[in-house]
């Protein structure tokens, strides 16, 4: 497939291997911020083929991951009850709550399907006027802007028996934290490209030049994440911190202006509860008053929850970077992709998941 | 979760602005998609989609600079003439 296999060339791959080698001088820490790029990393090996000076550490990027326990128990609740269509992304059935998940409501009687997109939630109101569908919503600035247009589309259309549960986060304020924390060791990072595709870059030059740290927006495939690299290890040796764009085949400095526009119509920016990690100021969207029809926690009545997370889970040190997954005691032994504890072993693209997947027995 | 998957636009389906579609291949398996984040998709566009959506549509000129770009650094590696 044009613009996918030129981008996974060995012969490229490795010629950029070199090159970050004869480069680098001393140790540099980077982090790729998004799940999907750890996959990518993790898959392809590509930690076991950089110089050792190069440490890679996985950021919290994966949206399905950082969903909190009370959201999820919120969902299980909801497609609890009688007259209730809940769907969602195929990824957030598995994904335990403090009790039960949503696969396992499902072998319990509850009508719960998996959406391919959120327009199917849609289409699934509009052919069943007597039901509530709810759209169990989770993502980063990529997904957001689907979600925003299936809820703009029920309100114009009017369709009153469609809601929406939303946990929806955003990368920068989550990229601030790791970098005012005291004891963060991240030089550089590589910025989710396809966040970027939506959002633009600005919000990253304003970190790069606050914290004096590189930033390269990075793509998915593996010659994009070791170019990425190479620009970043690039930028250390000369001392410089900016950010520079390695996906600009997709995106450009403002992104994508009509998805923004939906965006600010539809949400607007709140404090967040990270699963993991804790809450993190300005780190989330909420629907507006506007659309209070289309919002399940109003529709529902919902009350917040509060759920205590497994205490020996030390997800929120892996996904700031300062401990590995290999370090916890419960990594492959009393937390696996089939029983996670916490949050980076829930999803394919969680850094727990993915080390269990590629680097179990290393 | 972010996964975005670039597929050539086919043809361009209907004219409501929020529900302009169009016909997407992706290596062979053909899936509508939405066209409202990039009215300026004509087909034989490179798409990159998320969620039924398309999000962005490949700068051609940009990738070719890029890989042209790559591929460079690829032949001198080999040749062993870079530094
Ligand atoms: S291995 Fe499991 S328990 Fe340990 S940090 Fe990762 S998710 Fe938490």
């Amino acid at each position: 497939m044009k613009y996918i296999d030129e981008y996974r060339d060995p012969q490229i791959a490795y010629a950029l291997v070199d090159r970050i080698a004869r480069l680098v001088t001393k140790p540099r820490v980077l982090m790729e911020v998004c799940g999907g790029q750890t996959h990518t990393l993790m898959r392809y090996g590509i930690g076991d083929l950089l110089p050792k000076e190069v440490e890679l550490v996985h950021g919290p990027g994966c949206p399905v991951c950082v969903t909190p326990l009370e959201i999820l128990d919120q969902a299980v609740l909801i497609a609890g009850l009688p007259n209730v269509i809940l769907t969602s992304y195929g990824d957030m059935l598995r994904v335990p709550g403090s009790q039960s998940d949503l696969f396992a409501a499902r072998a319990n009687g509850a009508n719960v399907r998996i959406v391919y997109s959120p327009m199917d939630a849609l289409k699934i109101a509009r052919d069943n006027p007597r039901r509530q569908v709810v759209f169990f919503a989770v993502g980063f600035e990529t997904t957001a802007p689907a979600n925003a247009m299936a809820v703009w589309q029920a309100k114009r259309e009017g369709l009153s028996n469609f809601s929406m549960l939303a946990s929806h986060v955003l990368v920068p304020p989550a990229m601030r934290m790791i970098l005012e924390s005291p004891v963060s060791r991240v030089q550089g990072f590589i910025a989710p490209g396809h966040v970027c595709t939506i959002m633009g870059f600005r919000e990253y030059e304003v970190l790069a030049s606050e914290f004096h740290v590189p930033i390269v927006v990075g793509g998915f495939e593996p010659v994009d994440l070791l170019e990425a690299i190479l620009l970043l290890v690039a930028q250390l040796e000369e001392g410089r911190s900016v950010v520079e764009n390695q996906y600009s085949r997709y995106l450009d400095r403002e992104g994508n202006r009509a998805a923004q526009h939906m965006l600010r119509d539809v949400f607007r920016v709140a404090d967040r509860k990270w699963r993991g990690i804790g809450e993190i100021p300005n780190s989330g969207l909420e629907l507006r008053e506007e659309y209070a029809a289309h919002n399940a926690e109003r529709v529902f009545g919902l009350t917040p929850l509060s759920v205590q997370e497994p205490r020996e889970c030390i997800s929120a040190l892996v996904l700031q970077g300062l401990q590995k997954p290999v370090d916890c005691p419960a990594f492959g032994k009393r937390c696996t992709p089939m029983t996670p504890l916490g949050a980076p072993m829930v999803s394919s693209e969680g850094a727990c998941a993915a080390w269990h997947q590629y680097k179990r027995y290393v | 979760m972010c996964l975005a998957v670039p597929g050539r636009v086919l043809n361009v389906v209907g004219d409501d602005p929020a529900f302009r579609s169009a016909n997407v291949d992706f290596c062979g398996v053909r899936k509508n998609v939405n066209l409202v984040y990039t009215p300026e998709a004509v087909a034989g566009d490179f798409v990159l989609v998320h969620v039924g959506f398309a999000i962005s549509r490949i700068d051609k000129e940009e990738a070719a600079r890029t890989f042209q770009y790559l591929q460079q650094i690829g032949a001198l590696e080999e040749e062993g003439l870079a530094r």
